[in-house]
């Protein structure tokens, strides 16, 4: 990679930052701080991008460093950042989901500089986590992210918004507590002198410290990728919060979670996870089908997306514990896939139809007539839910199938139970889209046609991109897969591949 | 040691006694005529200035070394716990500036410094008698300052009782150190640790030792024996409050690190999960425990901001502890880098619940509603105070518990005995998060009352509350600022 595209991707984690200042400090109108964040967000994306594609062109080795300061000397951590394949498509996604997130949410009235300098905040973390290869920096972008997600809900959220926002933030704190104690040890028993994700992951860990030290970086992570039993302050945070907050929540957040999971849990502790794959494996199948069969009964639009989205991420756990290339492949493939999804489920309930129906409630939309009033709405729907339900042509089916594939060959009934899952998938995603957009309208209680308010130009552009991503890596999923496979194979994954083939 | 050398080693204590007598003589010869407003900014700048020409003798002239009986003692560590307890005291003084409470302007900040004093005498002592003496120094100037309200009675009541726990407190810790100057028939630290290596842990040892940590944990409010800090916090004037919080923890932390890890280094027997054995460890494990969880737990249920922050000071002391569970350099270094990070924030936070106390008449939850409309500054330090104490990165505090719990685990080596007592703080930690975010949510999320009072916050405020912030953030973003120096200083003498 060229150092030019090197400063590039360095440069996004500030650049985010000090929008968010800009946006918080300079005396802005409401438009201007709209257009400011817009800005930001794009020169995020735009960044990456180039970043991403000098990565994939230059063919140098999977891992490359951008920057190593030493930060704090006594205690052998530094100011890490790298990227491999796995990073980039992280990236690429948080810079779709910011710049969307900042497109759908362009009708925010109140507090709007605090809104867009919170959500900088909390994007300028997750960009960080991504791109962090020391453990303790990682760590330190991965907590700076809670409590801006705390505020966008409490404050702009609706609903049980201030319930949802606490509920958020503990299940986080606690998740990352888990993750410190495990990261405390891993740091001592590793000899006490290196935080180096890639140093660490070449150490040999006892046994005995990996069985232990593993359930708890895993789940510690994985409460925030929603793994079932802890799960539940998804679909209430979600359901609460601003419609770009969800997308992000959706978007990017669950997928920290799930990328610190791999990153961390199964790179360091391989023993660990040989140790505990049926464990997690069961929970991972018991969210899909639990997360599906919960969506179905929802009388709440936003509900259904919540849930909907703790099934889509039990594929992206079930996918790690399948300990071969084709499932872990999958599983990032799905963390991108479902990002791209679920922000486009969201946008729609959100801002397409909450804030011009002013319900949520699948009863009342049922009435409303939709499909008439909002046709871009209904055909944005139509076409995320299809993607949503795994469609050939669309990014979640490349990414579930390999997941399927990755599962059968490790744990037939695990693949077996998960196809269950996808079934029902079709059945509540079917049963929300024939519901809200093509039931019968009452006299009376429809949303006139064409609404007082109609889709705004932000809207589709958003919706456009989102729909162009899912299109183009479910019919040509290369573009994805040639950045992540080879990244399974760096150094980083040496131990975890040695145990996988015992 | 000539009266000289002695001036030269005690540099800032002559520099604060003169500023004192300076505050009181200039409030009450020339000020009289002024406004209150004016001469409390008057003595204000005299008092930060002494503390700030202490800071600044000591750290390019005060020189190093110490007189044989261990009465005053400058080594790199001291030196460096000693610029702590200065800075944390300048500020202090700075955002006691606003405090409208009383007419004795002078007296208020005369007692100030003199508890400085204390403080940097109790951070320099290796003497039982004189660590006493500074000890006590700092404790009956923070009885009056605490009882400086006049008009309220619950300053009278706290006063009272934080001095009837203080004065028992001090008894016991008398006692102790009396038992260790006849076990070992010296008074000065590093002799007594010679003399206790050489005898078996007998029954008078383990009560002397028991003793002193006793002493120790009134003065930093330890469960079990934190019952006076909320009640005192609470009902102090709270720049008093304030003070009490936080320079003289800083300065009993430093001391009872240095008396454990120095006069009892060879019987510390172990607190290791299922390992335990006699000495100081247990115990302080045992003080650590009770510490986090009560603090924590009971932090919850407030509906006071200067009762949580005593909660969370309580919870705080607790963490601390583990510093000490490590009994090496880094403890010692990492036991510093918390009670600074810890004590800017708690400084902090009392500095803004004064300001929202003068405006809206009091210091509950519900007083802090939608300050963000009134003050977004003051919102936002409040925002980085509050998150520094719960451990959220960028801010000091998180790296400060990372380092305290890092050096506990990595005391024991890869058996990692002490990691039983540092899920506990994690998981107490955890629970912080909580407590800390109660405030904010009223200040961001709530809505300001139509009749709220306006904000009148001083520029001597503003000063030491951008300062504290300022050095918030910076430490939590480049720890090697105040890490490096403690552990070069450390390994320079080798505890």
């Amino acid at each position: 990679m060229s150092d030019c595209a090197a400063s590039c991707l360095i440069l996004i984690i500030p650049i985010t930052f000090i929008g968010a200042a800009l946006i918080c400090l300079l005396r802005l109108s409401d438009a201007g701080a709209r257009r400011l964040a817009l800005l930001t967000a794009a020169t995020g994306l735009a960044l990456g991008t180039i970043g991403t594609i000098s990565y994939a062109t230059s063919g140098g080795p999977a891992i490359q460093t951008l920057t190593d300061v030493p930060w704090i000397k006594s205690l052998g951590i530094h100011f890490l950042l790298a990227v491999d394949g796995i990073s980039l498509t992280m990236v690429m996604l948080t810079g779709i989901a910011a710049t969307t997130g900042v497109l759908f949410s362009w009708n925010v009235k109140t507090r709007v500089k605090e809104f867009f300098a919170l959500y900088f905040a909390l994007i300028g973390g997750v960009y960080g986590v991504f791109m962090s290869f020391d453990l303790f920096l990682l760590f330190v972008f991965y907590e700076l992210a809670i409590i801006p997600k705390y505020f966008l809900i409490a404050i702009w959220g609706s609903g049980e918004k201030r319930y949802a926002a606490m509920k958020l933030a503990l299940y986080s704190f606690v998740g990352s507590a888990l993750v410190l104690i495990g990261m405390i040890g891993t740091y001592v028993v590793s000899g006490g002198e290196t935080m180096n994700l890639i140093e660490l992951s070449q150490f040999p860990f006892p046994e005995s410290f990996q069985y232990w030290a593993f359930p708890m970086v895993f789940i510690g992570f994985a409460v925030l990728a929603g793994m079932w039993p802890f799960h539940t302050w998804a679909p209430t945070g979600h359901a609460a919060a601003p419609t770009a907050a969800s997308m992000l929540l959706a978007g990017v957040v669950m997928k920290l979670g799930a990328y610190g999971a791999l990153r961390v849990a199964v790179t360091l502790f391989p023993a660990g996870l040989a140790e505990w794959r049926e464990v997690i494996g069961l929970l991972a199948v018991i969210g899909i089908i639990y997360g599906a069969g919960v969506a179905l009964v929802q009388r709440d639009f936003k509900f259904v997306i919540g849930y909907s989205s703790v099934s889509h991420m039990g594929f992206v756990i079930l996918g790690l514990v399948t300990l071969n290339e084709i499932g872990m492949s999958g599983a990032v493939l799905q963390m991108f896939s479902h990002g791209i999804i679920a922000g486009l489920l969201f946008g729609v309930v959100g801002r397409m139809v909450y804030d011009r129906a002013h319900t949520r409630q699948l009863t009342m939309l049922e009435c409303m007539g939709l499909a008439k009033a909002l046709p871009f709405a209904m055909v944005t729907f139509v076409i995320a839910g299809f993607a949503s339900m795994g469609m050939p042509g669309f990014s979640g089916f490349v990414a579930e199938v390999q997941i399927l594939i990755g599962a059968w060959h490790a744990s037939p009934k695990f693949a077996l139970f998960a196809g269950v899952g996808i079934v029902i998938g079709v059945a509540y995603t079917l049963r929300v889209m024939n519901q809200v957009f093509f039931g019968d309208a009452k006299p009376g209680r429809q949303l006139t046609v064409p609404p007082t308010k109609p889709i705004t130009i932000p809207e589709i552009v958003g919706s456009v991109m989102l729909i162009g991503c899912t299109l183009t890596v479910g019919l040509y999923p290369r573009i994805l897969l040639d950045l992540i496979v080879p990244s399974l194979h760096s150094p980083m994954f040496n131990a975890l591949w040695k145990e996988a083939a015992l | 040691m000539s009266l000289l050398q002695l001036t030269h080693m005690a540099g800032p204590e002559v520099f604060l006694t003169i500023a004192a007598i300076a505050a009181l003589f200039f409030d009450l010869y020339m000020m009289q005529g002024q406004s209150l407003q004016m001469r409390r900014v008057f003595a204000a700048s005299i008092a930060t200035l002494g503390c700030v020409a202490g800071f600044f003798f000591l750290l390019f002239v005060g020189g190093t070394g110490g007189d044989p009986a261990g009465m005053i003692v400058l080594d790199p560590t001291t030196k460096i716990a000693k610029l702590c307890v200065l800075s944390v005291a300048a500020f202090a003084m700075l955002l006691a500036a606003d405090g409208d409470f009383t007419t004795h302007v002078g007296e208020y900040f005369a007692l100030l410094l003199m508890s400085t004093v204390g403080m940097t005498l109790m951070v320099s002592s290796e003497n039982l008698l004189m660590l006493f003496v500074a000890l006590e120094l700092a404790s009956l100037s923070l009885y009056i300052l605490v009882a400086f309200d006049k008009k309220s009675r619950q300053s009278a009541e706290a006063a009272l009782k934080y001095f009837l726990f203080g004065g028992m407190s001090a008894a016991f810790m008398l006692f102790g150190l009396s038992l260790l100057y006849g076990l070992s028939g010296s008074l000065e630290l590093h002799v007594v640790a010679d003399k206790l290596a050489h005898r078996a842990m007998d029954p008078l040892t383990l009560v002397a030792m028991v003793m002193v940590l006793i002493g120790f944990g009134f003065k930093v409010a330890v469960a079990p024996f934190h019952l006076w800090a909320p009640d005192a916090y609470q009902g102090a004037p709270t720049a008093s409050a304030a003070f009490v919080a936080t320079g003289s923890k800083v300065a009993a932390f430093f001391l009872m690190a240095k008396v454990v890890m120095l006069a009892f280094s060879e019987s510390h027997g172990s607190g290791d999960w299922r390992a335990f054995a006699a000495g100081w460890m247990p115990v302080v494990a045992t003080l650590a425990l009770f510490s986090m969880i009560l603090g924590n737990l009971a932090a919850l249920a407030q509906s006071s901001v200067k009762r949580l922050l005593a909660y969370s000071a309580i919870a705080n002391a607790g963490y601390a502890m583990l510093g000490l569970l490590a009994n090496n350099g880094q403890g010692m270094a990492s036991i510093l880098f918390f009670a600074v990070t810890y004590a800017a924030a708690t400084l902090g936070a009392f500095g803004v619940v004064g300001a929202v106390e003068r405006a809206r008449g009091g210091d509950k939850l519900s007083d802090f509603a939608g300050l963000h409309r009134d003050s977004p500054w003051l919102s936002f330090f409040m925002l980085i105070f509050l998150l520094s104490l719960a451990g959220i990165p960028p801010l000091a505090g998180f790296f400060g518990k990372f380092y305290l719990f890092a050096a506990a685990v990595n005391a024991g080596g890869a058996e990692m005995g002490m990691l039983w007592l540092v899920i506990v703080a994690v998981a107490m930690s955890a629970v912080s998060l909580y407590y800390y975010l109660q405030p904010l949510k009223q200040i961001y999320v709530m809505d300001a009352p139509e009749d709220a009072g306006k904000l009148n916050v001083s520029l001597a405020t503003w000063i030491g509350l951008i300062g504290l912030a300022v050095a918030v953030v910076v430490f939590g973003c480049a720890p090697d600022l105040l890490v490096e120096s403690l552990v070069s200083a450390g390994s320079g003498h080798g505890h």
